[in-house]
């Protein structure tokens, strides 16, 4: 399906993933079943070779990361998609192509665990995502949409921020945002500059110098100042590209924090805080890492209550509690993944007005 | 302005076509929709359920826990969703399959209407989900009757398109049942 219009579509989640990854530019896709993302390799079976690309079910997840790590190493835009196990199974490709410095877009529509879990919405693997995942000390670029048009719209971003800072993109998504169909104008915005892909290796032409990608560094100082590089492009990657949301945070007494699906029960909850008096904002990270610290410090100077809201016992509040200054509170409230565990915003309002104090 | 409905039965009675035919009408009046499924892994006969929010602004949590609106078609579905209807809500019951037993729930207007004969008489009861939709917008005035006809050409294969004028007939019926 062409998509360049201002037509509103009307499109699942996942499937909104496969069409912007089409639209990206992504000339492979490698994956394997695993409910609640199998729409995305489904759309992509059918629509990816119609403009040229290949599309491949791999005989495991492991095949698939390792064959998107060839792919991506002769330059092409390449992708793969799973959940929970799946995405547990891919750590040891993920490490290797951080290792190899190769971009890649990694989606993972979370699921229930540890184990096999259940197929229910999760944001359990937060941590795994945000963290590495992997052996070895390295970061990817999580990106966490809270709707279908954002779904399109960051994974056609993880594409960009993957090739730029030479890094796998990882869109962190769950059931819900996946499953929930919404009207969407699938937009391609302009894409950001790109850097020339001057490291790919696809065969070595008279007199050109050799070209190697790999992870191995066993020269005295080799792996050590590789490491120092790759953490000075973490730090870029803090500087330049944090991406949040902020909603009614000027006034706010109370500011409830919460990523992906969560935030958009939140919401939700907040407005029915503000019709009942309370003074309540949100802030939603939309990069998790890099995590937007800098936001949450400026509205800690003012704001000192922050509630923290997950669909698991807490891990983003790790990160919530690095960056809010130190007099600050942060609540906690977490339903850990699971059938009939989902939120709904009349319990979030519930858990705003417990926390909920005015300080005029 | 925010509406919600979620809209429950078992797999089989098109509650999943009804959430995606209200969805496509209300995108046609130019609202921003979100649908939310929800199913059991059965091919037929398990629980099927949905949720749809439309607002001409955001549409918020896709997830709602106390609808404004509910249209229940089966037992199983009423006794266990009736009495989370928002107060000032309505829930609206297929009472061919539903014996609400005397319930009454407090600032909930109960509307029975006879879905499954209704689509019977209109000659196929597989039709019961556009007896459903009718009512749903002759209670609520959510959406014109006409978007909802838009939206079958929307939701539905280029094949089933000649069904479209039984269809209408069946979503008329629902109304006019549910008019009272």
């Amino acid at each position: 399906m062409t998509v360049t219009s201002t037509e509103k579509l009307f499109v699942k989640g996942n499937e909104a993933v496969a069409m912007a990854a089409i639209e990206a530019g992504c000339r492979c896709y490698f994956g394997y079943p695993i409910t609640p993302q199998s729409d995305i390799p489904e759309y992509l079976s059918r629509e990816l070779p119609k403009s040229g690309g290949e599309f491949l079910q791999a005989e495991s997840e492991i095949g698939a990361i390792n064959m998107l790590l060839g792919a991506s190493a002769t330059g092409v835009r390449a992708m793969t998609s799973s959940s929970g196990p799946g995405i547990s199974l891919k750590q040891e490709g993920i490490s290797y192509m951080a290792g190899s410095e190769l971009p890649g877009v990694i989606i993972d529509i979370m699921r229930s665990g540890p184990g096999l879990g259940g197929i229910d919405a999760s944001q359990a693997d937060y941590w795994q995502a945000t963290r590495g995942g992997g052996h070895g000390g390295y970061r990817i670029i999580v990106l966490a949409p809270a709707s279908v048009q954002e779904m399109y719209d960051l994974t056609m971003l993880a594409f960009d921020l993957s090739d730029i800072y030479r890094m796998p993109a990882m869109v962190l998504s769950d059931s819900v945002v996946g499953q929930m169909k919404e009207s969407i104008v699938a937009n391609p915005r302009a894409k950001l500059a790109l850097p020339e892909k001057n490291w790919v290796v696809r065969g070595r032409a008279e007199g050109e110098e050799q070209k190697i990608v790999k992870s191995l560094h066993l020269g005295d100082g080799e792996m050590e100042a590789f490491h120092w590089q790759m953490d000075a492009r973490y730090h870029e990657l803090a500087d330049k590209e944090c991406r949040w949301e902020e909603v009614e945070t000027a006034d706010a007494e109370l500011i409830v924090t919460a990523f992906g699906s969560t935030s958009r029960i939140a919401k939700t909850a907040i407005v029915m805080a503000r019709e009942a008096g309370m003074k309540v904002g949100l802030i939603r990270p939309i990069s998790l890492f890099p995590f937007p610290k800098k936001a949450y410090a400026q509205l800690s100077e003012r704001c000192k209550l922050f509630l923290d809201i997950e669909l698991s016992t807490g891990q983003m509040i790790d990160d919530v509690r690095l960056s809010v200054a130190r007099d600050a509170e942060v609540a906690f409230y977490g339903r850990p993944p699971g059938a009939g565990s989902l939120p709904t915003p009349e319990e979030l309002f519930e858990q705003i007005r417990k926390n909920y104090r005015a300080t005029a | 302005m925010r509406y919600d409905v979620f809209i429950a039965g078992y797999g089989g009675q098109g509650v999943l076509l009804a959430g995606n035919l209200l969805s496509y009408a209300a995108i046609h009046e130019g609202k921003n929709v979100s649908f939310f499924p929800a199913y059991g892994v059965e091919k037929r006969g398990g629980a099927a359920m949905c949720t749809v929010v439309f607002a001409d602004g955001e549409t918020g949590s896709p997830v709602v826990g106390n609808p404004s609106v509910s249209v229940l078609l089966n037992q199983l579905s009423f006794d266990k969703y009736a009495s989370k209807v928002k107060r000032g809500g309505v829930c609206i019951v297929n009472s061919t399959l539903i014996d609400i037993g005397g319930l009454t729930i407090p600032e909930v207007e109960i509307v029975q209407v006879p879905m499954n004969q209704i689509a019977l008489d209109m000659g196929d009861v597989r039709m019961v989900n556009m007896v459903a939709c009718g009512a749903y917008i002759e209670k609520t005035g959510a959406m014109q009757l006409s978007s909802l006809e838009a939206a079958l050409k929307k939701a539905l294969p280029e094949r089933n398109h000649k069904l479209i004028p039984a269809n209408v007939n069946a979503m008329n019926a629902g109304a006019k049942a549910a008019k009272g």
